[in-house]
């Protein structure tokens, strides 16, 4: 049995949900041009994975197996909605950038995975928080490559000057690449790199191996 | 016609759900390892996407949208925060039912498709669909254009990815990018190449 703090920390760094899982990537590339809006990217999607772990695990017992996913999928668009709702009262000009982001949050691998996988078979309060543990390691990642991008991409961080540009009399080109989709897919794939070299028990074996070179005596 | 035909191309190849929008990336990563399965899923998202985003359209514009309910007489009511929970319910109820039909009438497409219909309630591309109509406000028309057009640029994107990752396997990759970061940098590059077609005006 794992305790609580082992329960927080894994999922962030030694079974990351992005890296390590595979789930919800969708999100983590398209949100993440400027580190405001990923700031809040964050905080949506971690209030929800905890929450929605939380409530499943409590009503565990009564639901039946056979329906079990609508019953999941009802209380995650419940929260979404809550979500959503509250972002288009407190910070309207965010929830117009986010735009149909906030609303695919229910289909988030990383809650539906973490609602099948942990929160059906655990008592509440561990559930929330490993719901709060695979939210903060998807923040991590999220944080990660918007900082990049922001930083280079435009010189900026969370829209606060740090590298002057040349364009306004400073001495930084910024590298446009970093403001488009395809450089997310870069960083999140050098991030998984720097990851699995520091921890070599995560690298995939490869499907396929070149043979040794074997010179034509020693075959003899 | 025109205008249809121009939608049509702008959601296959310029908004590439997969590739510019990054939907349904789980699948995409999961499910690109052998052509064969790649062109199996691809199929069940075009048919999916085709029928749930006109049959969203339409529960949009006839329940949901502010003053929708006007046919029933009931001109002040704006349910539209109930947008959400309906669509995901309606794209779980719309795989269902495509399900149990495909098993009784086309039972030679219902094994080909196996595993992956279940799969593509949560599959991020045909939510991504519907919220991109409700957020455009497409007409019926354009949106089973747009349906199927996001369908097929996806299914475009996955079963080029499966052609690359199945010659990829027999090159000599890093220890730590093996698999996961190989393929993200992998798409990355194929996402730079549908960048080109950005410049198109339709």
């Amino acid at each position: 049995m794992m305790t609580m703090k082992e329960t927080l920390v894994t999922p962030i760094f030694r079974d990351n949900p992005i890296a390590l899982q595979i789930l919800g990537i969708c999100s983590a590339l398209a949100v993440t041009s400027s580190l405001q809006v990923t700031m809040v990217m964050c905080i949506a999607l971690t209030s929800v994975v905890a929450f929605s772990s939380l409530f499943i695990s409590a009503i565990r017992s009564q639901i039946p197996s056979s329906i079990r996913i609508i019953v999941q999928m009802t209380i995650i668009a419940s929260l979404v909605i809550v979500v959503d709702q509250v972002l288009k009262a407190v910070a309207y000009d965010i929830s117009k950038q986010l735009s149909v982001f906030v609303g695919l949050i229910i289909t988030n691998c990383i809650v539906m995975g973490r609602a099948e996988a942990y929160a059906m078979k655990n008592p509440p309060l561990p559930s929330f928080v490993d719901g709060l543990g695979n939210g903060l390691g998807y923040s991590v990642v999220l944080l990660a490559v918007a900082f990049f991008r922001e930083l280079f991409g435009s010189g900026k961080l969370f829209g606060i000057e740090i590298l002057p540009l040349v364009t306004e009399g400073g001495w930084y080109n910024p590298n446009g690449l970093l403001l488009l989709p395809p450089s997310a897919f870069f960083l999140i794939g050098a991030f998984i790199w720097i990851l699995r070299s520091v921890d070599k028990k995560q690298v995939e074996e490869p499907d396929f191996r070149i043979a040794k070179h074997t010179t034509a005596e020693e075959g003899a | 016609m025109e205008q249809y035909l121009s939608l049509f191309i702008r959601a296959v190849f310029i908004e590439n759900m997969a590739l510019a929008f990054f939907l349904g990336m789980c699948t995409f990563l999961a499910i690109s390892k052998k052509v064969e399965a790649a062109i199996g899923l691809g199929i069940a998202v075009i048919v999916v996407l085709t029928i749930t985003v006109p049959v969203n359209n339409l529960i949009y514009n006839y329940l949901l949208a502010d003053g929708a309910l006007a046919w029933a007489g009931l001109p002040d009511v704006d349910l539209s925060f109930l947008g959400l929970l309906s669509y995901i319910g309606v794209i779980a109820a719309i795989v269902q039912i495509m399900e149990m039909f495909l098993d009784k009438y086309v039972p030679v497409l219902y094994n080909a498709l196996g595993v992956f219909l279940p799969l593509i309630t949560v599959n991020c591309a045909i939510l991504g669909g519907v919220l991109f109509m409700v957020e455009r406000d497409y007409t019926f028309g354009e949106s089973v254009v747009f349906g199927s057009g996001a369908g097929v640029g996806w299914a475009l994107a996955i079963v080029a990815l499966a052609g690359i990752r199945e010659k990829l396997k027999y090159s000599d990759v890093p220890d730590g990018l093996q698999g996961l970061g190989i393929t993200f940098i992998t798409v990355g590059l194929m996402s730079l190449g549908f960048m080109s077609f950005g410049g198109m005006n339709l």
